[in-house]
């Protein structure tokens, strides 16, 4: 235990120095791009709002399953098959056919090619759920289907809250799904939170506007931009359509023309204003704006009195997706509702931040103080120790850029009271050696080979605790298990190769010392 | 080498009642549970004017029909700890910002806001209730591989010992139980289990080395042994708790103080209940050797 060799002190050194390099990075300003990293102070210590959304699906469900009648309906009738009694019952759809046409239908839902009830091959299940009751169909959603459905409108409400966010212009904003209803939003430096809490609760503003070129149009027109070039159009301000007046989007292959386009659905007011506004407007340029910005203006090329129409303009798959899912939410606000909340002002974080430091230094002191009366020399050793470690353990959070909380100062307040522990079972051990043991280098040898189960045990404990706090813990109480963990790891290495390699050298030089500890 | 092995049956009584006593209180009287367990909304204001005091904001905020108003100083006197049930109003907020401005000037600044939902807090509180259950197995576990089942058990009562009557006395003392509790809780757990685990390493070793010693020596000897590294460790982790729950500034008050207590429990368990269930199952070198054959 008391051999060292060249390679592994210089190995040592070099570790502890590198983390400190990392540590100090806090402290200045470099240009080097590997060292310019930071610790995230907490929204508990840089003041800020936390925001837990949840979605209220059912809504989307019931609108979802309305809209799934007319779907089932006409798609049938296309097929010359009809459908008699369709009716909503407890957001199930029930309908009945003649005899000869009820093995068709079942083929059409059940089929893995379905065009009306999609497949899920990875859930080896459909969207649709269909059974036959008492000479008529039940359809409603599968549970993959309610899932696909919560995901969706999960993607869409995550989407619709990052651009109203992004609107507000906060700094570095974070934005996380949680389960398939939630999102999460944290806020830094934003200590008012009310001004996007009002926003989530709004609709995104989408609007079918035809573009003029005639400026005295009589409802007036604006100026707007494309969303994705610099071009321009002159649109009249007179709304064909609202974002209100959709009922689903999907993006599609257009099979006629193999290009990508996203299909959308009217309810019964806009497909009749959509109807005279197409069939009044062939040859005129129809901008599809959402949020003051032209997505596209497709010609118009046809009257559409079907209440369904499609988008084109060179989307790639994805794009078109992206666009459906901005449609859809245009169509389905799913109501967002703010579940849970902590907000904490700026000048509490720099409170907590200042309360926290002076409680790490003064409990720093106190040990450091205890631990030299207890120790002298060794103590001394210790307490180089404690504060490499200290380093290593502040050098790894920044080299990770983790997040840094109050209670992960805790934390590192409360590394430091047990950092010592090691040692102290060490150097207690010893002292046991020494009781029946002339030789120094054999009393310290031992000390530190019996001492070694008892510390793993320990450590490996406490790991266990802060392991099962990390994972279960939310917000502040991740950033204490956090430094608790990462504090068990250089604790054990700073104790077992910095604090031993200077003790061997101690040690070494005063082998013949009596009543060395 | 002091006797602690004179007291273990007058200590084990105490204890017993000790948790005894803790149980009857969860059962009866509960807990005081924070905002993140119950729902409801708190607020942290910190007013420039002191003639504005505890009586006269609980007085205005009565008039806003906010249910059940709790109205405390927090640390000082111009800092005050706002707490309410559960309001369906989403500008409750808002509101209680107006109110306070018309009646007593602009003087407050709202230092932090925390609003959970019910159905957040029960969320949060099963996931506690979990996350201590799963410590407590895991650690079963740790101890059954490492050690023999008598150890394992003895560490568990340590833990049980320690956990209860820590809860208990908060919730005799009806001191606000709320996340960061459960984090002091489970770091109670990992301390208690460290310092029973320390222990119990020392009379697993002189197990093998006497066989002719019994197990009501062999601990004392034991925990004689060892002492000075307990007291050491549990002075320098209370000199680093001592430091938060003085220095580290309110919000860290209950945490701290969880963990002291927790500490003190638990160097106590690691003495008296730990070792004194290896006695009562009568652990000897057979227990040990047997194992490791």
């Amino acid at each position: 235990m008391l051999y060292f060799s060249k390679l592994r002190i210089i190995i040592v050194s070099l570790i502890s120095l590198f983390f400190i390099l990392f540590a100090s990075s806090n402290f200045f300003k470099t240009s080097n791009e590997l060292l310019n990293k930071k610790i995230n102070l907490g929204l508990d210590l840089q003041g800020g709002s936390y925001l837990l959304l949840e979605i209220d699906n059912t809504p989307v469900i019931d609108q979802k399953i309305q809209n799934l009648t007319i779907v089932i309906k006409n798609y049938f009738k296309e097929k010359n098959i009809r459908i008699n009694n369709i009716k909503l019952i407890n957001q199930k759809i029930s309908f009945s056919v003649d005899e000869k046409f009820k093995q068709s239908v079942l083929d059409e839902f059940t089929d893995e090619e379905s065009n009306i009830n999609p497949y899920y091959p990875r859930f080896k299940s459909h969207q649709l759920d269909i059974l036959e009751k008492n000479n008529s169909f039940i359809v409603n959603y599968s549970k993959q289907g309610i899932i696909e459905l919560k995901t969706s409108s999960q993607d869409q409400a995550l989407e619709i809250v990052r651009r109203r966010i992004d609107e507000i212009g906060t700094n570095e904003p974070n934005i996380l799904k949680r389960g398939n209803d939630r999102i999460l939003v944290e806020l830094p430096g934003l200590d008012d939170p009310m001004r996007i809490k009002s926003l989530l609760g709004k609709t995104a503003n989408l609007t079918f506007r035809f573009v003029t070129n005639n400026t005295e149009d009589s409802f007036g027109a604006e100026k707007l931009k494309y969303e994705d070039s610099t071009d321009e159009a002159v649109v009249s301000k007179r709304i064909i359509l609202s974002g209100e007046n959709l009922l689903d989007a999907q993006p599609r292959m257009n099979n006629e023309t193999n290009e990508t386009v996203v299909s959308f659905t009217l309810d019964r007011v806009g497909a009749k204003r959509f109807g005279k506004a197409t069939s009044t407007g062939i040859g005129k340029q129809l901008a599809i704006v959402l949020d003051g910005k032209i997505i596209s203006a497709p010609v118009i090329r046809d009257t559409i009195a079907s209440g369904s129409g499609q988008i084109s303009g060179g989307f790639t798959f994805q794009s078109a997706t992206d666009l459906a899912l901005l449609l859809r939410s245009g169509a389905l606000p799913a109501p967002l509702n703010i579940i849970e909340e902590r907000t904490v002002g700026p000048d509490l974080g720099q409170d907590s931040i200042n309360s926290g430091i002076i409680a790490l230094v003064i409990g720093f002191i106190l040990v450091i103080l205890f631990i030299l009366v207890k120790y002298k020399i060794f103590g001394l050793i210790t307490n180089v120790t404690l504060i490499i470690n200290l380093f290593l353990l502040v050098g790894i959070l920044t080299m990770f850029e983790a997040t840094l909380t109050l209670p992960g100062i805790a934390g590192i307040i409360l590394t430091v009271g047990m950092a010592v522990d090691a040692n102290v079972l060490i150097f207690e051990r010893i002292k046991e050696e020494l009781k029946n043991e002339k030789n120094n280098l054999i009393a310290f040898d031992g000390g530190y080979t019996k001492s070694r189960t008892a510390i793993l045990d320990a450590n490996i404990t406490t790991l266990l605790a802060a392991i099962i706090l990390f994972f279960m813990g939310s917000g502040p109480i991740k950033g204490f298990s956090l430094t608790l963990g990462v504090g068990i790891f250089t604790t054990l290495f700073s104790v077992y190769f910095i604090a031993r390699l200077l003790t061997v050298l101690y040690v070494l030089k005063n082998k013949e010392k009596k009543d060395l500890i | 080498m002091i006797p602690f092995n004179k007291y273990y049956n007058q200590f084990n009584f105490l204890s017993i009642s000790l948790v005894v006593v803790s149980l009857l209180f969860l059962i009866f009287k509960g807990f005081n549970f924070g905002i993140d367990f119950k729902g409801g909304t708190l607020i942290e204001l910190r007013s420039s004017d002191t003639k504005i005091n505890v009586s006269s904001l609980r007085e205005n905020l009565n008039q806003m029909n906010l249910g059940d108003v709790s109205v405390k100083n927090f640390g000082n006197q111009k800092d005050f700890l706002i707490k309410f049930e559960n309001s369906d109003n989403k500008n409750i907020i808002e509101e209680i910002k107006k109110s306070l401005d018309n009646s007593f000037g602009n003087n407050f600044n709202f230092r932090r806001v925390e609003n959970v939902g019910p159905k957040v807090s029960s969320e949060l509180l099963k996931s506690g209730i979990i996350a201590i259950s799963v410590a407590l197995l895991l650690m079963l576990i740790y101890i059954w591989i490492r050690f023999e089942w008598q150890f394992s058990l003895g560490a568990i009562a340590a833990l049980f010992h320690d956990v209860t009557v820590t809860l208990g006395l908060f919730s005799l003392l009806g001191l606000e139980i709320n996340l960061s509790i459960i984090a002091a809780v489970l770091t109670i757990v990992g301390y208690s289990m460290n310092d029973t685990v320390v222990i119990f390493d020392r009379v697993r070793e002189n197990l093998r080395k006497y066989s002719d010693i019994k197990i009501f020596e062999l601990t004392n000897i034991s925990i004689n042994e060892t002492l000075s590294r307990t007291l050491i460790t549990s002075v320098k982790t209370l000199l680093a708790l001592l430091s938060i729950f003085f220095f580290g500034g309110e919000i860290l008050k209950g945490f701290s103080l969880a963990m002291i207590f927790g500490v003190i429990f638990g160097t106590y368990s690691s003495i008296y209940i730990a070792n004194t269930v290896l006695v009562r199952l009568n652990v000897s070198q057979k227990t040990i050797i047997k194992e490791e054959d």
